[in-house]
C-alpha cells in the first residue's frame, strides 16, 4: 500500500510533464485538426532554451533565498517565449500552405519537421544527455509512509495552474472565442471577421510556450535533458491528449495524469515493467482509439445525416 | 408475388431525433418509383439505410423477400442495390471508364492471387469488364469522355456517369438521389429519356427527386415524406391531388408542372 | 493498355544489372548496391500501403524486423533451427503478412492520422517486444551469426555479389507483383478507397479485405527484405527497426512520388546514395582537407527536409503517378473541393460519417 501510494505520487509528478505537454497537441488539433508531430521536441527545445539562459545567468545548482523566485521567472519565461515564437515559425513554414491539402499531407511534413528539430538538437548539445541544474531546492516532505519532493509538488501544481489558466483564457477572453470559433468552422469565423491566420498562431505560440515551460521543468525534476527527449514524451503526451479526449483542455490535464500513473504502476507491478511501459503506454493509445476515439472526455458526435 | 424491396414499419433515430418514423412501402420490379418530400423529410436518410450506411433503429427491410437490415454496405450492393448521390461522389481522379469499371467490382471474381499474378482468368475478365464499361458509358452517352478525369467532365456528364457506375453491377434496384440537380432543361428530358431506357432494360428505379415536372413525368408510383413519415402514396395524379401532401409539402400553390 | 508498352522498359534494367559484379569487382560497391536493393523492396512494399492504398503507415520498420528476426529465430544456433534461405524467404514473407494482417484489423477503422499514429505505436512495440524477449532474442546483443544461405550446395560466404543478385530477382519479382496489382480488381478497388471510401462500398468493395489485403501484401515485402537484409548482415539486433527507419522508407516514397513504382525506385536509390555514399565521401573529402565536419550527422535532417519540402512544394514526388499529381495539384486549386474532403473526414467521429442529405 505504501508503495502504491508512493508510485501514486510519483506518477502525479510525472503525469503533470506529460499533461503540459499534451495541451499542445490538443489545442492545435481542435483548431486545425492536426498531429502535430514536433510538439514533442519543441518540448525538448524548451529544456534546451532553459538550460542556455540558465548557463547565461551562472546558475549551476540549487538557487536559495529571493534570487530564486527571479531565477526561475527569467528561465521559464524566456524558455515559454522562444518555444512559442519557434511553434509560430514551424506553422507559418511548414503547416500554413497545406491547410487546403489532403489531409496526411501535413502530418509527413510535421513528421519532417520533428526530425529536422531533432537533428538541430543533436547538431547544438550533441548525441548524448545533458545534465541539467537542479536549481530549485528539494526539500522532502514525509506524508505518512510518502515522501514527496517539493519538486514533484511543483510540477503538479504548476501542470493544474497553468490548465485552468488555458480555461480562463479560450473561455473568456475575445481571444479564446476567436479561437473557438475558428476550431468550429474556419470558414464561418473567417466571415465574422475573425482572422484566422492570426487565431492559429497564436494557438501555436500558446500550445508551443506550455511545452516550453514543459521542458523546463521537466530539466529541473530530472537533472537531465537529451535531444532525443521530445519523441517518447510526445508520444506518450499525444497518448494522453487523445485518452482525455482530443481537443478538450481538461481532458488532456486528466490524460496526462492517467498516462503517468498508468506508466508508474506499470513500472512497480509488471515483472521488469520498466522495460514494457512503452508497450503498455501504446497499448492503451491503440485500445482507446480503437474503443473510445472520441475519449473519456471528450462528445461521441452523433453521426452526421 | 413478393415485391422487390419492402420497408416494414421502418424507425430510425439519432440521438434524440427522429429521422425516419414508422415507415412502409413497397416496390414491385420494373417499376418507376419516386420518393418526395420537403428538405430534411428524411429521403436521403431512407437510401442510407436501404443501402446499409445506417442500420434502422427498428422495423425490417427486404430484398426479394430477404432481409437485408443489418448487412455491410458492400455486401447490400452485391445483392444488387446500386445507388447514385446526391452531392456526387465519383471517384475524382480515376478515369470515367475506371470508374464504371469498379462500379462493376461485386460481379468481378478476380481473387488476390488472380490480381497479383494476372492469370488468363483474369484478363480475360478485365477485358469482358472494360468492353462492358465502354458499353455503359455508350449507353449514358458519355464515350468519348471514357479517358477524362471524372472531375474534369461537366457537371451533367458527372451525373450520368454516376448512373453508368452504378449500373455497371448489374442492379436489380436502382437508387438515384437527386439525378437532376443542377441539370439545365435539355438535360433534363436526357435523362427522363435515359431513366426509362435503365428501366426498360430490366431495372427497377427508385428515385428521390425535387423537380416536380420530372418526377410526375417519369413515375409511375410516389411516396411522400414529411417529417420522417409517410404522409401519402399512389399515383402521381392522386399525389399531385392530395391535400396532405399539397398543405404540408407545397405549401397552398398547387405543385409547379 | 499502358503496361503493354512499359514492360519492355520494365524487363531492360533486369537484364543489365544482374551483369554489374562483372563490371565492378569492388566489393563495396555491390555490397552498397544490395543494401540499397533491400530498401528499395521495402520501399515497394510499402507503396502498396501508402501509395495504393492510402493507408499512412508509420511502424513499417515493424515488419522489416519480423522478416529478420523470422530468419534469425529458425537459421540459426539460437534455437538450432537450420531452415534453408530459399524456404525462408517465403516462410517470413508469410509471417510477415499475417503480422500484416494481426497489427492492420484493429486500425481499419480508424481515421487516416489516427491510423498512423496506431501504425506508429506497432513500430515501437515491435523492436521494443524483440528487444525485452531476451531468453529469445539476447535482448540488446542481437542474434548472430546467422545460416549463409546456399545454392546448389555452394554457400554465399562473404562476398556480396550472391547477395546482390537474389535482391534483384526479389526487386524484379516485387517490380512485377507491384505492377500487376495496379491494373486488377483489386488496384481499382484500393483506388476507389483512397478517393472516397463511402462511395468505394457502394460498388461492392468490401474496404475491410482489400485494406487488409494491402496492409499483408506490403508486409510481405518487407518480410522478404528483412530475410534477406539479415543473411547478407549475418546478424540482427533491434536497433535496426527504430523508428527512424519507417521514417526513412517513407521519405523514398514522398522523394520518388507515392503510387509510381519507377518513381519510388528511383526515390529509394537516390537516398540511399546519398546516405550510404555521398555523406560518407563528402566527410572524407571534407576530412581531408582538414575540416571538421562530420556530413552523416545530418542524415536525420535530410530525411527532414525532405519530407518538409517534398510536401510543400512538390507532394507528387519526383516522378509522380499520374493521377497523384492530380490529386495534390488540383485539390490545392479547388479550395471547395479539400474542404469538402476535409469536412468529411473531421465532421465524424468515425469513417463513412454522412452521405449529405
Amino acid at each position: 500500500m505504501d508503495v502504491f501510494l508512493q508510485q501514486l505520487v510519483n506518477g502525479l509528478s510525472l503525469g503533470g510533464i506529460y499533461a503540459l505537454i499534451a495541451l499542445g497537441y490538443t489545442m492545435v488539433y481542435g483548431i486545425i485538426e492536426l498531429i502535430n508531430f514536433a510538439h514533442g521536441d519543441v518540448y525538448t527545445l524548451g529544456s534546451f532554451f532553459a538550460l542556455a539562459v540558465l548557463t547565461g545567468l551562472g546558475v549551476s545548482g540549487e538557487v536559495h533565498g529571493p534570487a530564486l523566485i527571479g531565477v526561475v521567472l527569467v528561465t521559464v519565461l524566456a524558455a515559454m517565449l522562444c518555444c512559442g515564437l519557434t511553434g509560430v515559425l514551424i506553422e507559418r513554414l511548414a503547416y500554413r500552405r497545406l491547410r487546403n491539402a489532403p489531409r496526411l499531407a501535413p502530418l509527413i511534413t510535421a513528421i519532417g519537421m520533428s526530425f529536422i528539430l531533432e537533428n538541430v538538437m543533436q547538431l547544438w548539445r550533441g548525441p548524448s544527455p545533458v545534465s541539467f541544474p537542479s536549481v530549485i531546492p528539494n526539500p522532502i516532505v514525509h506524508l505518512g509512509p510518502i515522501d514527496i519532493g517539493a519538486k514533484q509538488i511543483l510540477v503538479i501544481v504548476t501542470a493544474v495552474v497553468m490548465m485552468f489558466a488555458l480555461q480562463l483564457f479560450i473561455y473568456r477572453t475575445r481571444l479564446g472565442k476567436a479561437m473557438r470559433a475558428t476550431a468550429q468552422d474556419r470558414d464561418a469565423a473567417q466571415l465574422m471577421g475573425i482572422d484566422i491566420n492570426t487565431t492559429i498562431a497564436l494557438t501555436f505560440l500558446i500550445g508551443s510556450a506550455l511545452a516550453g515551460a514543459a521542458g523546463f521543468i521537466s530539466g529541473v525534476y530530472y537533472g537531465t535533458t537529451w535531444f532525443f527527449n521530445g519523441f517518447e514524451a510526445g508520444l506518450k503526451a499525444f497518448t494522453a491528449a487523445v485518452l482525455g479526449g482530443i481537443g478538450n483542455i481538461a481532458g488532456a490535464m486528466l490524460g496526462g495524469f492517467l498516462i503517468g500513473l498508468i506508466e508508474a504502476m506499470a513500472t512497480q507491478y509488471i515483472p521488469q515493467g520498466a522495460q514494457w511501459t512503452n508497450v503498455v503506454v501504446f497499448s492503451v493509445l491503440v485500445l482507446v482509439l480503437i474503443f473510445r476515439p472520441s475519449g473519456l472526455l471528450g462528445e461521441s458526435l452523433p453521426e452526421k445525416v | 408475388m413478393t415485391p422487390l424491396l419492402r420497408l416494414t414499419d421502418v424507425r430510425k433515430t439519432f440521438g434524440g431525433l427522429v429521422a425516419v418514423n414508422a415507415l412502409s412501402f413497397e416496390i414491385e420490379a420494373g417499376a418507376i418509383v419516386a420518393m418526395i418530400g420537403p428538405n430534411g423529410a428524411g429521403k436521403s436518410t431512407v437510401f442510407n439505410l436501404i443501402t446499409g450506411v445506417y442500420e434502422p433503429t427498428s422495423g425490417a427491410i427486404d430484398l426479394d423477400g430477404r432481409t437485408i437490415c443489418g448487412l455491410k454496405t458492400h455486401a447490400i450492393a452485391g445483392l444488387g442495390i446500386a445507388r447514385t448521390f446526391q452531392n456526387i461522389r465519383l471517384f475524382a481522379f480515376m478515369s470515367a471508364l475506371d470508374n464504371v469499371m469498379t462500379g462493376r467490382h461485386s460481379r468481378m471474381r478476380a481473387s488476390l492471387f488472380d490480381s497479383l499474378l494476372h492469370t488468363p482468368a483474369q484478363r480475360g475478365e478485365e477485358k469482358r469488364v472494360r468492353e462492358r464499361a465502354r458499353e455503359l458509358l455508350r449507353f449514358c452517352g458519355l464515350e468519348r469522355e471514357a479517358d477524362d478525369y471524372a472531375r474534369n467532365l461537366s457537371y451533367g456528364h458527372q451525373r450520368r456517369l454516376e448512373i453508368a457506375r452504378a449500373l455497371a453491377s448489374e442492379p436489380k434496384l436502382l437508387l438515384l438521389d437527386e439525378p437532376a440537380a443542377g441539370m439545365n432543361p435539355r438535360e433534363k428530358s436526357d435523362l427522363i429519356e435515359l431513366i426509362r431506357r435503365i428501366r426498360d432494360s430490366g431495372v427497377t428505379v427508385f428515385l428521390i427527386e425535387h423537380d416536380m415536372h420530372l418526377v410526375m413525368n417519369v413515375s409511375e408510383r410516389i411516396t411522400v415524406l414529411d417529417h420522417g413519415e409517410k404522409i401519402a402514396e399512389g399515383l402521381p395524379e392522386a399525389v399531385r391531388n392530395d391535400e396532405r401532401v399539397i398543405e404540408a409539402y407545397l405549401g397552398r400553390e398547387t405543385p409547379a408542372g | 493498355m499502358k503496361f503493354g508498352r512499359e514492360r519492355p522498359f520494365a524487363v531492360l534494367p533486369f537484364l543489365v544489372l544482374p551483369l554489374v559484379p562483372l563490371l565492378d569487382r569492388n566489393n563495396s560497391h555491390i555490397d552498397f548496391l544490395t543494401n540499397a536493393g533491400a530498401f528499395i523492396l521495402l520501399a515497394l512494399g510499402l507503396n502498396i500501403v501508402v501509395g495504393f492504398a492510402g493507408l499512412l503507415d508509420l511502424g513499417y520498420a515493424a515488419f522489416f524486423a519480423i522478416g529478420s528476426y523470422s530468419y534469425a529465430m529458425l537459421a540459426s544456433q539460437q534455437f538450432g533451427i537450420h531452415i534453408p534461405f530459399w524456404v525462408m524467404l517465403f516462410v517470413a514473407s508469410v509471417i510477415a503478412a499475417i503480422f500484416g494482417i494481426l497489427l492492420g484489423a484493429p486500425t481499419l477503422r480508424l481515421r487516416g492520422d489516427y491510423l498512423a499514429i496506431v501504425t506508429l505505436g506497432f513500430g515501437e512495440i515491435v523492436p521494443q517486444t524483440f528487444l525485452n524477449l531476451t531468453q529469445y532474442t539476447n535482448g540488446p546483443n542481437g542474434i548472430s551469426p546467422l545460416d549463409s544461405p546456399s545454392l546448389f550446395g555452394h554457400s554465399f560466404g562473404f562476398s556480396a555479389t550472391p547477395y546482390y543478385e537474389v535482391m534483384l530477382a526479389l526487386i524484379a519479382l516485387a517490380v512485377l507483383l507491384a505492377t500487376n496489382l495496379q491494373s486488377s480488381r483489386l488496384g481499382r478497388a484500393w483506388m476507389a478507397i483512397r478517393e472516397d471510401e463511402l462511395a468505394a462500398r457502394h460498388m461492392g468493395i468490401n474496404t475491410t479485405t482489400a485494406k487488409l489485403a494491402a496492409f499483408a501484401l506490403g508486409a510481405s515485402f518487407s518480410g522478404l527484405a528483412g530475410v534477406a537484409y539479415a543473411a547478407k548482415l549475418s546478424l540482427v539486433s533491434p536497433d535496426q527497426f527504430q523508428f527512424n527507419v519507417s521514417v526513412l522508407v517513407l521519405s523514398m516514397l514522398v522523394l520518388g512520388g507515392m503510387g509510381n513504382i519507377w518513381g519510388v525506385i528511383v526515390g529509394s536509390f537516390t537516398l540511399s546514395f546519398i546516405n550510404g555514399f555521398l555523406l560518407p565521401q563528402s566527410t572524407n573529402l571534407a576530412h581531408s582537407m582538414h575540416l571538421n565536419l562530420d556530413f552523416t550527422n545530418y542524415r536525420f535532417m535530410l530525411y527532414g527536409v525532405i519530407l518538409v519540402a517534398m510536401m510543400l512544394f512538390r507532394p507528387e514526388g519526383l516522378i509522380p503517378s499520374k493521377q497523384r499529381r492530380a490529386e495534390f495539384r488540383e485539390a490545392k486549386l479547388d479550395p471547395a473541393l479539400a474542404a469538402e474532403e476535409q469536412g468529411e473526414y473531421t465532421l465524424g467521429p468515425g469513417p463513412g460519417a454522412g452521405t449529405g442529405g
